[in-house]
């Protein structure tokens, strides 16, 4: 078509009526794509004619006991409990997701957790944007965290003050993964840098560090945080709970985000610290300019699957007795009316973990497309 | 400007130099040969660093190189390097690689330092990629950029290490021309190749290694009509003989 100009713009002008551009179009239409797609071969076809079936014996009464057999509102547990077995009792999600969302929090005041949540959502929502990364996105997040503890805290502007110990639910596994993360990513860089040092003292106290914090289950990091460390604190010195678990869930991320970071570190061809050396830039320039956007960029899976994770781990702190949104759900459980409706509500939390672990998984295929698309034929 | 005075290098127990001497004077342009294993690339990365040695001497423009860190700053600041695989910076563009150096290096000015590297894109004829990554040119593009950016430092000594091995045969030319400009502006200039067409026209001393020894120095016209020794009469065949 290149080669003879004149032919290539008839065959376009006349092509959407041409009969070989509506023998194309019929390739599209539901009976060749099932053809191809679910009855290419004998075996696809029993596999597909199997598969239906088992949709058609599962998904009917799951659709009833989900949606259709459902209780969705009741005064009391009466009407849930005579429809064990047939429905769902969403009846027990609606009673208490005040207490499953806010925790312990006065009453009254779950406006302050619900707005300080609302506003951590929209921080992550703004970071997210990369029109948004600039200069000033540290002074919003700055601005937006301190208006976040006021919200929690209070004690200032006539609000009253509450004490962390009653914070709980939501706003606390969103409040753990925000500093989490914030806070180990650097220093998982930090000890991704140290561990490719060529110091041996650094080397080794980074390698320590991983081997040693990644060698121990979350839950026992979480009991030495809890239970040893306020030990070894000079008397009079007091860590509050919430701070100390937070400690531990930030070396715990570390640690993982430290080899996540190092994998990328890796990939860097030799040529490029040697160009840079050339150049005469110091390390932290050519660490800074260089070797972290690229190697950055190349561990954005392995990160955000350490990132997802993370927010997972994060509901571990209730065997500290903190109260985040998993252990609220265990705790309202507890009640005895509404004992044995467990299925509901670990589904509740189920959607909710979901729904914030598929936004970042989702947002970090996108921002891996965006990226590549800036640097447009990187490699032809 | 370059003095080596019995320099030796191992790696682990392989001796990669054996005390090495040379002398490059300013302005003098060196072309150094040799089959490959023979030392050629540790000699030239001794000259910024990118190796050490560990005995002997090595002074560039007065200034002997040990292990201190300022020193071999000081004298990464003067000496350009061309590599053979270009290490340009995937991540920047064309115009970011070249003003990276005098902006973080040299505290430039950027509209200063964007003036010299478009002038310097000039000189290397391709002004009109400025603004595009490194992976969307070819080879000769890319490697005239990584010339423009060690030039970009103003440096007084220029190194180049097979600049021309990973190119297609099209492309070396358009990368030898800018050499040749270059050295008939006076930089000196010490360039491990293989092109012996660039070294007759351009070398004032074609240095000859092998096993980590120079074996041979002498001006181009010497060098290729009566080489002295049988390891350079059996390179010189080889390289020329079809």
């Amino acid at each position: 078509m290149a080669t003879d100009p004149v032919f290539g713009r008839g065959e376009t002008l006349i092509s959407p009526i041409s009969p070989s551009f509506r023998r194309q179009r019929g390739n599209w239409g539901l009976t060749p794509w099932l053809r191809a797609n679910l009855f290419s071969s004998r075996l696809s076809a029993v596999t597909t004619l199997f598969i239906v079936y088992l949709l058609w014996q599962a998904l009917p009464p799951l659709i009833d006991w989900a949606f259709l057999d459902a209780v969705w509102t009741a005064p009391d547990s009466k009407a849930c409990r005579a429809a064990s077995g047939k429905g769902a009792c969403w009846a027990f999600v609606a009673e208490k997701h005040r207490f499953i969302l806010f925790g312990t929090y006065p009453f009254e005041q779950h406006w302050r957790p619900a707005l300080a949540t609302v506003l951590l959502i929209a921080l992550w929502a703004l970071s997210a944007l990369r029109a948004c990364w600039k200069w000033w996105l540290a002074l919003v997040w700055a601005g937006g965290l301190a208006v976040i503890g006021v919200l929690m805290w209070g004690g200032v502007f006539g609000l009253g003050y509450v004490e962390n110990e009653r914070w709980g639910g939501l706003i606390l596994t969103l409040i753990l993964t925000t500093f989490g993360l914030a806070f180990a990513f650097p220093l998982a860089v930090l000890l991704a840098l140290a561990r490719r040092s060529g110091m041996p003292v650094l080397r080794g106290l980074a390698v320590g560090f991983i081997e040693l914090v990644r060698g121990v289950p979350l839950i026992s990091l979480l009991f030495m945080a809890s239970v040893m460390l306020p030990l070894f604190l000079p008397s009079g010195v007091a860590i509050d709970k919430l701070l100390r678990a937070q400690i531990a869930l930030i070396l715990f991320a570390a640690a993982y985000l430290a080899e996540a970071v190092r994998g990328g570190l890796q990939a860097i061809p030799p040529g490029q610290y040697e160009a840079a050396d050339a150049l005469g830039l110091s390390y932290w320039r050519k660490t800074l300019l260089i070797v972290l956007p690229q190697a950055l960029r190349i561990a954005i899976p392995p990160l955000v699957n350490s990132f997802i994770s993370f927010f997972k781990d994060t509901s571990l702190v209730l065997i500290i007795g903190l109260f985040d949104l998993l252990s609220t759900i265990k705790v309202a459980l507890t009640e005895p009316a509404w004992s044995g409706f467990g299925v509901e509500a670990y589904l509740f939390a189920a959607i909710v973990y979901f729904l914030f672990c598929h936004a970042m998984s989702r947002y970090s295929q996108n921002l891996e497309r965006e990226l590549a698309k800036a640097e447009a034929g990187r490699r032809r | 400007m370059i003095q080596m005075r019995k320099v030796n290098k191992w790696f682990g127990r392989f001796h990669a130099l054996k005390d090495l001497d040379l002398v490059v004077g300013r302005g003098e342009k060196y072309v150094v040969c040799g089959p490959s294993g023979s030392g050629k690339s540790t000699m030239i990365r001794l000259i910024n660093q990118l190796e050490t040695h560990q005995s002997g001497q090595v002074i560039v423009d007065g200034v002997e190189l040990d292990n201190d860190l300022r020193k071999i700053d000081a004298v990464r600041r003067e000496v350009g390097m061309v590599f053979q695989s270009f290490n340009l910076f995937p991540h920047l563009t064309v115009l970011e690689n070249l003003t990276l150096g005098p902006i973080w290096v040299q505290s430039m000015p950027a509209p200063e330092a964007k003036e010299l590297a478009m002038q310097l894109l000039e000189r290397v004829r391709i002004p009109e990629q400025a603004a595009k990554h490194p992976g969307q040119l070819s080879g000769g593009q890319q490697q005239r950029v990584a010339i423009a950016r060690a030039l970009c430092m103003r440096p007084k000594l220029m190194l180049f290490d097979e600049p021309t091995s990973a190119l297609d045969p099209e492309m070396i030319k358009e990368v030898l021309d800018v050499m040749v400009e270059l050295a008939a502006e006076g930089m000196t200039m010490i360039v491990v190749t293989h092109e012996m067409g660039f070294a007759r026209t351009v070398a004032d001393r074609v240095v000859f290694m092998d096993q980590g020894e120079i074996v041979e120095s002498a001006p181009p016209g010497d060098f290729f009509s009566s080489p002295q020794t049988a390891r350079a009469r059996l390179f010189l065949s080889q390289i020329l003989g079809h």
